[in-house]
């Protein structure tokens, strides 16, 4: 009986193609597919209509189907084609063996169904787990790089460290800011640090909170902490959420906020041309007396 | 009510979403970048404090368009154990969570209308407005 079944699927595997290519073809309209070219599409279902059929074949041939999906993620396909995929292959190839056998009675239908599952699901399975694999590789990956970006600090003179903050601050970030800088501070004998928020786009009452307390331990180490990049909308909405940034100095660009860091360790910017402008005046008016 | 969208409030990440969400429905209806600064804002506050002190809830956004007057309502709504007093917590550096306390009080600095409805036990419902002009 078993294998039986296996043969009725095994042998007459064309029509069951035919089948499962049309009604894949009909669930293609509406959906995801639409931007793939019809010659992708068509030799994508050959080859997967194949997969199936070996795995079938081979029970427990996983090879093939890993080869396969690994392909489909590489190309972007969605899992939800795949799994589209083996359910219309279920519903067609149920419907076939039914419409083939004479005697249809409950046990011969229960019977049927189950051993088209046991075909089927290994097979679902195996496609959902490489799909879920890489994508919660590619999540831990990118959580990584993020983690990467997330707080550099950058010794830009004797002195005077800057760190540039890019994008939204969460608790984790803002904790990962807090050790970065407290340590570079140590590391590189950092008298002023400027914290660059112009690429964070909201500042609300938490990561006001959290700069606040970031520049008040950088105090407490006996450095000094400018907050600098602050972009008009934010001054706007820092002075609507009525937030106190008084205690520490802040400044509209970096360059400005780098200015006074200068300052502050008694240093200045000198322009070099002027003064050699300044001697040629001084020769030039020399030479006419 | 019919809402335009709502974005449920589960992980911290999510505040994120809601103001995305947010902003760009206000850069839909016709805001400027200091409103919608200021609305992204706003949002982040509410969907934080549905974070901190609800777990749980959601933030929807409504365009209004009437003939003579269009904004944008914002509604932030959780089931969790509701505020014991509205007064308290609409004064400025009331925290219960060692946070600057600014939260709801700048809300209402930030947008037009306000307004908590909060009971103990069943939840709290933040409806603000900001109107466009």
């Amino acid at each position: 009986m078993e294998a039986n079944l296996k043969e009725i699927v095994l042998n007459n595997s064309n029509d069951i193609v035919k089948m499962w290519l049309g009604e894949v073809e009909k669930h293609r309209k509406h959906d995801y597919t639409s931007s793939i070219s019809d010659e992708l599409f068509e030799s994508t279902n050959r080859e997967f209509v194949n997969v199936i059929f070996t795995s079938l074949e081979k029970q427990g041939a996983t090879n093939d189907i890993e080869g396969f999906a690994e392909r489909l993620i590489n190309l972007g396909w969605p899992l939800s084609y795949l799994t589209d995929g083996m359910q219309a292959f279920r519903r067609v190839t149920i419907n076939y063996i039914l419409g083939q056998s004479t005697k249809v009675d409950t046990q011969y239908f229960s019977e049927v169904l189950g051993k088209v599952d046991e075909w089927v699901d290994p097979v679902i399975n195996q496609l959902v787990n490489e799909y879920s694999g890489s994508w919660e590789n590619i999540v831990s990956l990118q959580k990584v790089a993020l983690q990467e970006l997330s707080a550099p600090l950058i010794p830009v003179m004797e002195n005077i460290t800057v760190m540039p903050l890019i994008g939204t601050i969460d608790t984790e970030r803002a904790k990962l800011i807090m050790e970065n800088l407290l340590d570079g501070v140590i590391k590189h004998h950092a008298d002023v640090v400027l914290i660059d928020i112009t690429g964070v786009p909201v500042v609300d009452t938490m990561v006001a909170h959290h700069i606040i307390q970031a520049a008040e331990a950088v105090r407490l180490i006996g450095s000094t902490c400018i907050l600098v990049g602050i972009r008009p909308e934010i001054a706007q909405t820092i002075v609507n959420l009525g937030i106190d940034l008084s205690k520490f100095p802040t400044k509209s660009s970096l360059k400005k906020g780098f200015e006074s860091a200068l300052e502050l360790t008694n240093r200045r910017i000198e322009d070099i041309q002027s003064k050699n402008n300044e001697i040629e005046e001084l020769v030039d008016s020399l030479d006419r007396e | 009510m019919d809402f335009q969208s709502c974005v449920n409030i589960k992980k911290e990440w999510d505040i994120v979403g809601a103001r995305q969400l947010g902003r760009d429905i206000a850069k839909k209806i016709g805001f400027g970048t200091v409103d919608q600064a200021r609305i992204a804002t706003a949002i982040s506050e509410l969907a934080r404090n549905i974070y901190l002190y609800a777990g749980t809830g959601k933030v929807c956004f409504e365009a209004i368009e009437d003939i003579n007057e269009r904004g944008l309502r914002i509604v932030a709504m959780d089931e969790g154990p509701g505020i014991r007093d509205v007064s308290q917590v609409m004064e400025d550096g009331f925290s219960t969570s060692g946070g600057l306390g600014a939260g709801l009080p700048g809300v209402k600095r930030l947008m037009d209308d306000f307004d908590v409805i909060s009971r103990q036990g069943e939840g709290t419902e933040v409806r603000v407005v900001k109107w466009l002009r």
